[in-house]
């Protein structure tokens, strides 16, 4: 906006103004309703879906399922939607940064005097395109859900080393399922396909001790297995063992 | 010589004249109790001037067309205020240590009075709270509000959009269950990721190189003192803009000068 058009808007604002109501009592009227709406809104919702608490913390515990509040589920999603290991700090921080600064800045690089939706095609554009992108990963991510259930059936080579074998590779599959890998990784039909790659066949492409140092050291954001691996070394060595027969 | 008559003296020089219409006083019970309350408020106004303020917040125009639509910055203020009341009695009980945050939690839900129904509240009202602020900030994006001269407010807004999403991400710990501990190991795990301070910021948060037993102490500072503090002084800031610069008109609005005014409707006398 230049000089001249940032005055003709104070001027028109200020005969607007002029011919509106006091704030006080008709703003306030209106504002006092909706206050009592969202009370009455919070008020139903804490006594419809109450405050439940899950089991206790437990940095041992292999039963977890790692997903945030609702409204975070855009961001996490934006981690499977952008897959290559080069890229995941782009999405974990640099998409949102970069969002976050396009947002700050607005003001400063969209300064046209127009004020009218449509009359601004561009900024009307992306600002819907920013709703329905936010409103379908929101959907994406809660769709998705943590499944603790991996169906793989045994190897023939395993089933081959005869049934202790069998047993150890089953109880290394509930392991990882329990531990909610799959919330992150895809394994053969089970699981999500993301943010972490597919471990339908990681014993090919990694050996135990590969597999073991991830686990580990894992890098961001999976969570690591130390706290397991001291706790209850026998469940971590099953879990390797299962992870390195997946070929 | 003629003797000069001296005006009489006023006879309480302490005494302020009479209000109008009340020539005999204040009469009854009623009456001396509004005397006594509106000495009070002069009492007070006296010293701090703050009749003038609240004028000027209170009796300045909204313009024309002001809608539904711009409820929804106090509609978030409200949300965040009953956060602040409902924390405050869940501060009550909380303790914010890695043994006994869950029990206290527990003890919160099943024998402490309503309980539940406030920590319901506090949970569910900042879902409320985040749905209401991207309403918020998306009426003030399609109606230009942003443009001059509110850049400044804009600004101000997103702060408080993230500083909104930092207590959701900060409060979510606290409950201490597994679900919350697990997601914010991932939460703080990506923020690691981050190029230059994202080593540094997950560092900070754990409040170490490890998960440890001080982390959720400041995850609890965090919640409770760091952000809402700065939420609210930021909140006072950005209200005063508003008030200072007033909301703006729905764009499509058209301003008309009064008619009296109109350029074809003003005779000049000759
Ligand atoms: C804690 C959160 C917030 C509170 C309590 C709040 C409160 C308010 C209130 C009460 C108004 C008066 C007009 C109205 O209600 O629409 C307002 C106006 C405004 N807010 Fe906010 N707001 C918050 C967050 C934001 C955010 C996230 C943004 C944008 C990024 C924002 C940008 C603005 C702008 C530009 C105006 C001027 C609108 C106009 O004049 O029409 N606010 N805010």
């Amino acid at each position: 906006m230049n000089k001249q058009e940032k005055e003709r808007y104070l001027r028109d604002y200020g005969t607007l103004k002029s011919q509106g109501k006091p704030f006080f009592p008709y703003a306030v009227a209106k504002d006092s309703a909706m206050a009592i709406v969202v009370m009455a809104v919070i008020i139903a919702m804490a006594i419809v879906l109450g405050a439940e608490l899950g089991p206790k913390a437990d940095p041992t515990s292999t039963t977890y399922t790692p997903r945030p509040e609702w409204y975070f589920f855009f961001l996490f999603e934006l981690l499977r939607v952008i897959k290559p290991p080069a890229l995941v700090p782009l999405a974990t921080i640099g998409v949102p940064t970069i969002c976050l600064i396009l947002l700050f800045l607005l003001p400063f690089y969209d300064r046209g005097p127009e004020r009218r939706p449509e009359r601004r095609p561009i900024a009307t554009t992306a600002g819907i395109f920013v709703v329905c992108a936010i409103g379908y990963l929101t959907y994406l991510g809660a769709a998705a859900g943590p499944p603790t259930q991996i169906d793989i059936p045994v190897p023939a080579n395993i089933s081959s080393q005869g049934p202790e074998a069998v047993a150890n590779f089953e109880a290394g599959s509930q392991v990882v399922a329990q531990s909610g890998c799959a919330a992150c990784h895809q394994f053969g039909e089970n699981g999500n396909s993301g943010p972490g790659p597919a471990l339908t066949d990681i014993g090919a492409r990694l050996p135990a001790q590969a597999i073991q140092r991830t686990l580990l050291n894992p890098s961001a954001p999976m969570p690591s297995f130390s706290a397991l691996s001291e706790e209850s070394p026998k469940q971590f060595a099953q879990m390797v063992g299962f992870l390195a027969a997946l070929k | 010589m003629a003797k000069i008559k001296l005006p009489a003296a006023p006879s309480n020089p302490l005494s302020s004249p009479k209000r109008p219409g009340k020539e005999y006083g204040p009469s009854g019970v009623l009456g001396h109790a509004e005397e006594a309350g509106a000495s009070a408020v002069d009492w007070i106004d006296e010293r701090t001037s703050l009749s003038g303020g609240l004028r000027w917040a209170m009796f300045r125009k909204v313009p024309k067309g002001t809608n539904w639509f711009y409820t929804l910055g106090s509609a978030t203020m409200f949300a965040f205020l009953s956060q602040a009341v409902t924390g405050v009695f869940l501060a009550m009980y909380y303790d914010p240590s890695a043994t006994r945050a869950y029990e206290s939690i527990q003890y919160i839900n099943n024998d402490v009075f309503l309980g539940e129904f406030v920590h319901g509240m506090h949970r569910w009202g900042s879902s409320v709270m985040v749905i209401l602020i991207f309403l918020h900030m998306g009426r003030t994006f399609f109606f230009g509000a942003y443009k001059y001269p509110r850049e400044l407010n804009w600004v101000i807004g997103v702060a408080l959009l993230v500083m909104t999403m930092t207590m959701s991400f900060s409060g979510y710990l606290l409950p201490f269950d597994q679900r919350s501990y697990w997601a914010t190991i991932v939460g703080v795990n990506i923020n690691g990721t981050g190029p230059l301070v994202g080593p540094y910021l997950s560092e900070f948060l754990r409040a170490g190189p490890y998960f440890g037993a001080t982390t959720l102490s400041r995850f609890y500072a965090i919640h409770m003192l760091m952000v809402p503090g700065a939420i609210a002084a930021l909140m006072g800031f950005h209200l005063y803009l508003v008030a200072k610069l007033g909301t703006t008109a729905p764009p499509w609005i058209k301003a008309k000068a009064p008619e009296e005014l109109r350029e074809d409707k003003v005779t000049v006398d000759q």
